[in-house]
């Protein structure tokens, strides 16, 4: 127990990548199992400061966990990186559970002709190496944009709902997310 | 598909986040699936997501987790998922984006029209919000019009169909406006088809002339 621990700590975020990767090739579970390890817990973290109750918050950790066993499949490492992926899996099932209905999901039709494949690639292979660096980068953005932000992912309060507990209008709720979000974007762009 | 008009900064990131309305994710959705440009951006937002989850300080999780996690992956089938993939119909050759198919049957031909004036159209859909936004499909004669209105929260418009033009400028099929309460608009349809359009707001409309509050109430808008 103590060796996973210590092996944890020294993954990178594309470590995890990989696994999840891997996972999504040939389904391991000594492989799935590390990644639960490290996930789950903050999984559940992140369910609870959406304001779910604690027996809620376990059912739906694990629920998100089983469906990264299913999905696994789906997994694309150039699209996302595995915390991303995971990511978005906790918060459609979160939000499944909140509202009692599907969260509206896009999927990647075939709707244009043009692909725009290798931009996405070289994009994409940058963002693993940058996961660390954007960690730094939220947490020097200035504390009204972070606020914003924090507010959107770990609170689900829309922009009006921001817009009442904090005291200012509409508009600049959404101009304060636009800033954050921007600058946030430039540092993954240019890597500065 | 010549996309010029997208989702907002603001609207992406909150339907990365899981905190945009359920009426308005529907339409971000289908905007994102038709968008190679959007699907880029929404999925660098969903990152900020991924790395503020691998951010967070550990929960303690039940200490059987794993093990009844572990139980439910040993009855896991292997296939199955496959199949399901195939059974769908093109969501291009259908002209109805996919996240939009689970609400209605088929193509738009089928849909069953209400009609609220002389060439205006609609049909609900069952996303609603907290604080009284809806959505719905809006189908608009050549020539007319939507009644002029303002918001008091956001509303998103989709062309599925047709066109129209309002004081932005010109939106045809794949293009959003993402309005919220500072504009006045009043959409006109500028081309001899009809124009279908997937709309939905956060909070209600407020309609800018005596006709239009008279007719709010029996469309529910
Ligand atoms: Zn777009």
């Amino acid at each position: 127990m103590d060796n996973v621990v210590v092996m944890n700590q020294q993954f990178s975020s594309s470590d995890w990548s990989d696994m999840l990767h891997q996972l999504s090739v040939e389904k391991d579970k000594t492989l799935y199992v590390q990644l639960f390890r490290y996930f789950a817990p903050r999984v559940k973290s992140y369910i609870t400061r959406l304001g779910l109750v604690e027996s809620a918050a376990e059912e739906l950790t694990q629920e998100t966990m089983l469906s990264v066993w299913r999905k696994a499949h789906m997994y694309n490492r150039s699209k996302a990186a595995a915390s991303t992926w995971i990511f978005t899996l906790a918060r459609n099932h979160s939000i499944d559970w909140m509202r009692k209905q599907k969260y509206p999901v896009y999927s990647i039709d075939e709707w244009n002709e043009e692909p725009e494949e290798s931009e996405t690639q070289a994009h994409s292979g940058e963002q693993l190496v940058t996961a660390d660096r954007m960690e730094k980068a939220i947490k020097k953005l200035p504390e009204s944009q972070a606020q914003v932000i924090y507010m959107s992912f770990f609170e689900g309060r829309s922009h009006s709902d921001i817009s009442e507990r904090i005291g200012i209008p509409l508009g600049s709720v959404k101009s304060r997310i636009r800033l954050a979000s921007e600058k946030l974007k430039m540092i993954w762009r240019d890597g500065a | 598909m010549n996309i010029k008009h997208h989702l907002d900064e603001a609207s992406l990131v909150s339907y990365a986040a899981g905190s945009i309305s359920q009426s308005m994710a529907l339409v971000a959705a289908c905007h994102i699936s038709m968008c190679p440009k959007c699907q880029k951006r929404v999925s660098e937002s969903e990152s900020i997501g991924g790395i503020l989850l691998e951010s967070l300080n550990e929960s303690e999780i039940a200490e059987d987790a794993l093990e009844q996690v572990m139980a439910c992956l040993d009855n896991e089938p292997e296939t199955g998922i496959v199949a399901a993939q195939m059974n769908q119909k093109s969501s291009v050759d259908l002209g109805v984006p996919q996240p939009l198919q689970d609400y209605i049957s088929g193509s738009l031909e089928n849909i069953p029209w209400k009609r609220i004036v002389p060439g205006v159209y609609y049909h609900d859909l069952p996303l609603k919000s907290e604080r009284g936004g809806v959505s719905k499909l809006l189908k608009i004669a050549p020539g007319k019009s939507m009644l002029p209105h303002t918001h008091d929260g956001n509303e998103l418009t989709l062309v599925l169909k047709g066109s129209f033009s309002d004081e932005v400028g010109r939106f045809t099929a794949g293009d959003i406006a993402d309005l919220d309460s500072e504009i006045e608009h009043q959409p006109l349809v500028d081309s001899d088809e009809d124009c279908i359009c997937l709309i939905a707001t956060d909070a209600p409309l407020k309609f800018s002339t005596l006709f239009g509050r008279i007719v709010q109430p029996m469309t529910g808008f």
